[in-house]
């Protein structure tokens, strides 16, 4: 019993990552029907930031992860406005190239900068636990959860009760009706990819004491997150943090409680899974349009 | 028109959609204050007229002045910051936002409360059922409702100029009519001018005060709109009225006088 929950523990924090990172596909595919496929690279690109302000520049940890959070989300935006927007018009794979395109730049800019080993910050969570009774959990991956939880809820508060949030909803589901409206739209889809790329930073940092940052760690995550990101209803916000919630307890329990092997492959099956019995995701509904 | 500085005046606009040229050379001006239309067939161009005024299509030709300064290649959303509105084909709601939400966007550019939550009193005035429906997700409307909802969320905006396309689409005469009548009110009472595109020639007629008839891309004819129900062209080809000949027969392929 213990074990089960020790593990459900882990499999939570490791999908609560996975969460972040499907938020991050779910926030752009949603505003502009692009999947963006260097969102993993973000998430690596921020834990790297995050080291260069507190290993290297020795800041506080804080402010280290504050200030990697809002570089990232510069980043985002100029990411959009230099990679995206110059080929937005095109056909959707053109677009959906660039994506890949601008993950593999990342990866081999940041190998050239930061080199092939894997770096490690210290955090305040690195090395404490917290025990309750025989269970032992630690810090690392309770700080991971906790910083999910509020982060989600900070998102939602942003996007139902102020006026930009409901506009950048606004705009996702109608982009011309949104032009209508007098909202600049342009600057709503910059905003979006800061917002993911803020969100991917924080994944980065926090995940930083538990898989150490190196290049590639973006990819394989990413890879795990798209058939979270998919669970969940591709373009349902909730949907993307309970299917990466999903998908990263199947993982952890599958690679405790069954053969080698089937701990990578448990995520691809349930996904396969999903799309024969409801195409659509957990929580996503095919819009309708009344004529 | 004669009026000394039209508000909105478009000359020799000529757009496309892709090598397709839909607007071949229009021009028409709205004076402050008035209701004017644009009749025409399907494919006429009406909607492009529109587009082009409200910045979602750049015309190659031509220019869109509005209060004297030219618009033309102007960002939409910098064409409704200076208080040019469109109500498009199709209503185009944000279907998972609700009522509420929806006239929030409407008046995304307004700054001062007071006034805002004024404008709402006033649009519940005109259409007494979307206050009964403020949280509903606008999805869950019926046409007409979404309708009114489309012209109130423009009008939440307070715009000078309102470009009203098709608001008569898919409903019941009914309602037509009631939209038509809140049209009406929001000129004479608010001062909006109305820029109006119908396919529903008679109701169009009826409300504006001047009209432009829009054949293939071209305006063919144009005249205050007592004289266009006047014309037998109008008449036979727009409203729909039959004139027998020496025969007692319809002619069917009589020509229409601008061809």
């Amino acid at each position: 019993m213990l074990d089960f929950i020790q593990q459900l523990v882990s499999g939570v924090a490791l999908g609560c990552i996975y969460g972040l990172i499907a938020l991050g596909f779910v926030l752009i595919y949603k505003t502009t029907e692009v999947v963006n496929f260097a969102q993993g690279e973000l998430l690596m690109l921020g834990g790297f930031f995050a080291f260069t302000f507190i290993a290297l520049l020795g800041l506080n940890y804080w402010i280290g992860f504050a200030l990697a959070v809002v570089c990232m989300a510069a980043f985002g935006a100029a990411s959009e406005r230099f990679v995206l927007r110059p080929v937005l018009g095109s056909p959707q794979f053109s677009i959906v190239m660039a994506t890949v395109g601008l993950g593999f730049f990342l990866r081999s800019v940041a190998g050239m900068i930061w080199g092939t080993d894997d770096l490690k910050i210290d955090t305040p969570f690195s090395t404490g636990v917290l025990r309750i009774g025989d269970l032992v959990l630690a810090h690392d991956k309770l700080s991971v959860i906790v910083a999910t939880a509020i982060l989600c809820i900070a998102l939602y508060l942003f996007f139902t009760k102020t006026q930009l949030g409901t506009a950048m909803r606004a705009t996702s589901e109608n982009m011309l009706a949104a032009y209508y409206m007098g909202i600049p739209v342009k600057t709503v889809v910059s905003l979006t990819w800061a917002i993911s790329a803020a969100v991917a930073a924080c994944a980065g940092v926090l995940l930083a004491p538990i898989t150490f940052i190196h290049s590639n760690v973006g990819l394989v995550l990413a890879l795990k997150a798209f058939p979270a990101a998919v669970l969940g209803g591709f373009g349902s916000i909730p949907g993307a943090v309970v299917g990466g919630i999903i998908i990263g307890v199947i993982e952890n329990m599958a690679g405790f409680y069954l053969a080698q092997g089937w701990k990578d492959v448990a995520p691809h099956i349930v996904l396969l899974t999903m799309l024969l019995l409801k195409p659509e995701g957990l929580f996503g509904h095919i819009g309708r349009k009344k004529v | 028109m004669s009026d000394a500085q039209p508000i909105l005046k478009v000359s020799n606009i000529e757009s496309y959609y892709g090598p397709i040229m839909a607007i071949r050379g229009v021009s028409l001006s709205l004076s402050e204050g008035k209701i004017v239309t644009v009749l025409g067939a399907n494919g006429a161009g009406k909607t492009t007229i529109l587009k082009t005024i409200s910045g979602v299509l750049d015309p190659l030709k031509g220019a869109v002045e509005f209060e004297g300064k030219s618009v033309q290649r102007m960002d939409p959303d910098k064409i409704v910051r200076l208080g040019i509105s469109h109500v498009p084909e199709g209503r185009e709601v944000f279907p998972f936002l609700t009522v509420r939400e929806n006239l929030a966007m409407g008046g995304f550019l307004r700054t001062n409360r007071d006034e805002v939550a004024q404008d709402l009193e006033r649009i519940y005035g005109y259409f007494p059922r979307l206050k009964e429906r403020l949280d509903q997700p606008a999805g869950q409307l019926s046409g007409g409702e979404q309708q009114m909802l489309a012209i109130s969320r423009a009008l939440m905006n307070r715009p000078k100029v309102l470009l009203l396309d098709e608001p008569s689409l898919g409903l019941s005469p009914l309602l037509v009519k009631e939209i038509f009548g809140i049209i009406r009110r929001v000129n004479a009472e608010q001062g909006v001018s109305i820029l109006l595109v119908e396919q529903n020639a008679k109701k169009a007629l009826e409300t504006a005060d001047y009209g432009y008839v829009l054949e293939v891309g071209r305006v063919v004819m144009d005249d205050t709109c007592a004289r266009l129900m006047q014309s037998k062209d109008i008449q036979e080809f727009y409203l729909g009225a039959k004139e027998d000949s020496a025969r007692g027969e319809r002619r069917w392929k009589k020509k229409k006088t601008w061809r």
